[in-house]
């Protein structure tokens, strides 16, 4: 079997069975940009809420009675255990439903489900993120990980991209990342009248760059087209592949490897991934429609 | 929680045969439910009173085959906020569509001592032909969950589930031997779109394709396999021009059977 | 008489008439007993009380498309092969409630109280038992457990019957599967003119035909059933190449043959609802007008339809030849890595109930040309 990122990772605490929800609260809604907001849920049952744990760039299924479930991957610190933060764009029946709820509504969850970005893994390493769009959430606990243990870690560069400078995320929090020697490098695909930073593609902004790569690590969330290009500078720089991680997307409805809806090749995206070495898919990633 | 303002819903008949209306009378233990849930504000089939427009929801059972009903549709339209058309003459024109194909003033003057008293268009046609059509429900007759569901979901501010699938997944859910495989019967399931549960099959009878073509319906695979099955060299394109028989994907694949066949 | 001495593994000749016996044990002791009927000219799985009611005298005539039946010319009970019905509807049921969310006051969330259903599996083929055991690492992996398909799985009572006369479109000795069962029932018969041959299988197995009056089966017996089985592997309808399947199939998966395959294809998902090792899964929630009841059902998916690998900003798989690529490469590819077997068990139901005369067979065959190694 290929490798993959480990699999000693925090298990699905809610609901025995893992195919029905369990109820959670949300605590706090609020609005990140048009059509994203975060909303932080804290599980009705303390005991379960206790149990919780997750790693970074795992992900939940957030259930609303009438709309459906959705994945949505978890965007909080993963040591702050008392709510559990999930950024979600608002494009379909589950995520528009979401953004009408309110502090004190109720909501189903399950999981956590998946693979998570293997920071540990990789203490000593230069550490490039390079996100796109709504790729960063699952890339955040990842920052605080960071943040936390900053001196365990060499060179850290965030490159983050999005359509239009009103689509970015989590700008507020940027001073304090920066504070802490995270270099970060946004760009737009379109600028307005306002905009003085970077106009282009993430995977551009590597030319800004020289890499040692053998000590290099990068992680990878966003657009697809984006992943493939990001993947394409990474290995031109001679990154080696299993050190190239990517979190991928794919229609998952159970979590948990079961349904098939989300294979890629041998893998279930929700439980074999959403996080991957690159060098794993590399066979699969490269064939259209697969 | 009582809605200081109940969601109104208007139902209107075009040409049709009102089979649709009454799976809504039918829906027995839903319809208190809904009658509870929305305010009924015209529904001539189910009561008298009617209440001025406009309307949240308007539901439009059948299709546009007179003068008068071209303009009454889009005085309708002015009038509902959400417009769905229901069943398989307001989505597809329905069995008298058949005439589509033919000279409508010949079949008038074979049939009526004084044909100048009717006022008719040359063509049956769907009301998304006329006006902007916010849900297609399919179906001869419409189905009732279908129906629902279209409802709930508007109720709830969201889209509806409703299926895409062919009919086969409800026949191999059912249990439902394959009546192609095992009878050689004719059956449109294959490239139908799923709603009816598969009743068809479930009787021993190949699909008439009452749900209308599925999106992407393989029509260039299908009618070979049927015509290899027929007794009679029109019976594929019998079949597909049905009540569904003049949307494009069956109404395409069986003129290009006619066509063939008078090449012969 | 001595009485037989029974064991896992011992082999006795049983009177036909006694395997009514075994099935009122079976009926005592709580199993519906369930095997092959026939229904709307197809054999399906359906409630059988004894051997009368049993296709007795009948097989089946398969091709790629087309299914008939017909008098077998003897009067044997199990002559016809299954039809598109598989056994995985009692363990992974084509629809079933995995629970409903009720708002009183609180949201809570109620599961379906029904026990499992407690089956008898009569004449189950060797290729469907090892369609089950293959199912059984899908539903039963170490890292997850689906509760729904455990209770049946446990309480199922699998009477095997090997086969001596496979269909028109059956592999299983191309995929090492049949025509004889290797184990995992419970009893196993083979059907000779006059008498079965019965095999123990199970604990569960020797208890049901325990003081049963079974003789020992003597050479001549076993010899015929032997030679019926060779004979058997020779009448395979269908034969599928499988050397160095995984890799064939994953080293092309830009191959030409995709594209000629997807024109011939409707995508009308028969071949994976019919395929008795298709797990796939999809749930559909029905809620009421109110908003305040949703319950979610858990119904049959496949990867041939269009809503399957939807995702929000387009469909993954878009068209049939990524589809049908997608099928087949799971089945006899990638489904290797996940499981350590193919998925496919040779059971021809695919080529059979095929309204367009797909045959994975051919399909095979069409990639090994001009293959890349």
């Amino acid at each position: 079997m290929t490798t993959l990122v480990a699999t000693n990772r925090p298990a699905a605490v809610s609901s025995e069975d893992l195919l029905s929800p369990s109820w959670a609260e949300v605590v706090d809604i609020k609005q990140e940009i048009e059509k994203t907001g975060t909303v932080w849920l804290r599980f009705k049952d303390p005991a379960l809420q206790k149990a919780y744990t997750f790693a970074p760039g795992q992900f939940n299924m957030l259930f609303l009675p009438g709309y459906g479930e959705a994945a949505i991957s978890i965007c909080s610190d993963g040591e702050k255990r008392d709510t559990i933060g999930h950024t979600v764009r608002f494009v379909g029946n589950v995520t528009n439903a979401i953004s009408r709820l309110k502090a004190g509504d109720t909501i189903g969850l399950r999981g956590p489900f998946g693979t998570h970005w293997p920071i540990e893994q990789l203490e000593g390493k230069d550490i490039l993120l390079a996100a796109g769009g709504i790729g960063l959430p699952p890339l955040r606990p990842v920052i605080y990980h960071i943040l936390r243990h900053r001196a365990k870690f060499g060179k850290v560069i965030l490159l983050y991209g999005a359509r239009t400078p009103s689509d970015l995320l989590y700008t507020a929090e940027f001073e304090e990342w920066r504070k802490a020697d995270i270099d970060i490098q946004v760009t737009v695909d379109r600028a307005d009248d306002t905009w003085k930073g970077q106009v282009g593609v993430v995977p551009l902004l590597f030319y800004r760059y020289r890499f040692d790569a053998a000590k290099t690590a990068v992680m990878t969330c966003g657009p697809e087209i984006m992943i493939r290009f990001v993947v394409f500078e990474a290995l031109a720089r001679r990154i080696p592949a299993d050190q190239i991680f990517v979190s991928l997307e794919r229609n998952m409805k159970c979590g948990q490897g079961s349904c098939g809806h989300c294979q890629l090749g041998p893998f279930f995206v929700c439980k074999d991934g959403p996080v991957f070495p690159f060098s794993a898919i590399e066979p699969y990633f490269s064939v259209e429609e697969f | 929680m009582p809605a200081p303002c109940k969601t109104t819903v208007a139902v209107f008949k075009f040409s049709s045969c009102d089979g649709c209306q009454l799976q809504l009378l039918n829906m027995e233990d839903e319809l208190l439910a809904l009658a509870g849930a929305v305010e009924i504000a015209n529904f001539l089939e189910a009561r008298r009173r009617v209440l001025p427009g406009p309307y949240d929801v308007v539901l439009v059972e059948g299709s546009v085959s007179t003068p008068h009903e071209a303009e009454l549709i889009k005085k309708i339209r002015e009038e509902a906020k959400i417009l769905i058309a229901i069943g398989a003459c307001a989505t597809a024109g329905g069995i008298q569509a058949l005439r589509n194909r033919a000279d409508v003033d010949e079949f008038a003057r074979a049939v009526y001592p004084h044909p100048e008293y009717l006022h008719y268009l040359p063509k049956a046609t769907p009301i998304s032909d006329h006006v902007k059509v916010d849900l297609e429900l399919y179906g001869c007759p419409v189905s009732r969950a279908e129906v629902l569901e279209a409802i709930t979901a508007l109720l709830q501010g969201r889209k509806p589930n409703l299926p895409q699938h062919s009919v086969c997944l409800d026949c191999k859910r059912n249990g439902t031997v394959c009546v192609m495989v095992s009878k050689g019967m004719l059956c449109l399931g294959p490239v139908t779109r799923s709603g009816c549960g598969a009743l068809c099959p479930s009787c021993g009878r190949g699909c008439y394709g009452c749900f209308g073509p599925q999106p992407g319906a393989d029509m260039n695979t299908l009618v070979p396999a049927l015509r290899a099955l027929e007794k009679d060299p029109r019976e594929t394109a019998r079949l597909l021009s049905h009540v569904t028989g003049f949307a494009p994907a069956f109404a395409q694949a069986a003129e290009s059977i006619f066509a063939e066949e008078k090449k012969k | 008489m001595a009485e037989l001495h029974l064991n896992i593994g011992t082999i006795a000749a049983l009177p036909k008439a006694q395997l009514d016996t075994i099935l009122s044990r079976l009926r005592e002791k709580g199993y519906r007993t369930v095997g092959p009927r026939i229904r709307d000219d197809a054999v399906v799985c359906g409630p059988i009380a004894g051997l009368a009611d049993l296709p007795q005298g009948l097989t089946s005539v398969e091709n790629a498309g087309q299914y008939r039946i017909v008098p077998s010319g003897n009067k044997r009970y199990f002559d016809i092969t299954p039809g598109a019905q598989s056994w995985k509807q009692f363990f992974f049921p084509p629809r079933v409630s995995l629970f409903t969310a009720r708002k009183n006051g609180n949201w809570n969330v109620e599961k379906p109280s029904e026990p499992a259903p407690q089956i008898a599996m009569i004449g189950v083929r060797p290729c469907d038992i090892a369609a089950i055991k293959i199912q059984d690492m899908a539903f039963m992996r170490d890292d997850f457990t689906d509760p729904l398909y455990r209770d049946r799985r446990k309480n199922a009572f699998l009477v095997a019957v090997n086969c001596l006369h496979p269909g028109g479109t059956c592999f299983c000795d191309s995929m090492g599967t049949g025509p004889k069962a290797g184990g995992d029932f419970d009893l196993a018969l083979t059907e000779l003119d006059d008498v079965f041959i019965l095999e123990i299988g199970s604990e569960a197995g020797k208890e049901i035909v325990k003081g049963m009056p079974l003789q020992p089966a003597d050479a001549s017996l076993q010899q015929k059933a032997d030679q019926g089985l060779a004979a058997a592997r020779e009448k395979m309808g269908r034969r599928m190449d499988v050397r160095d399947l995984p890799d064939l199939i994953l080293k092309n998966l830009n191959h030409p043959e995709w594209e000629a395959v997807a024109k011939r294809c409707m995508s009308c998902a028969s071949c994976t609802l019919v395929c008795p090792t298709c797990f796939c899964w999809d749930t559909q929630d029905h809620t009421s007008l109110d908003g305040n009841e949703t319950e979610r059902e858990r119904v049959w998916d496949s990867c041939f339809n269009p809503g399957f690998s939807y995702q929000a900003g387009g469909n993954t798989r878009p068209n049939t030849r990524s589809r049908y690529r997608q099928w087949l490469s799971h089945k006899l590819g990638s489904w290797k890595e996940q499981y350590g077997v193919l998925g496919c068990v040779g059971c021809g139901r695919c080529i059979t109930w095929c309204p367009v005369k797909i045959d994975i067979t051919e399909q095979v065959a069409a990639l090994r040309k001009e293959a890349r190694s």
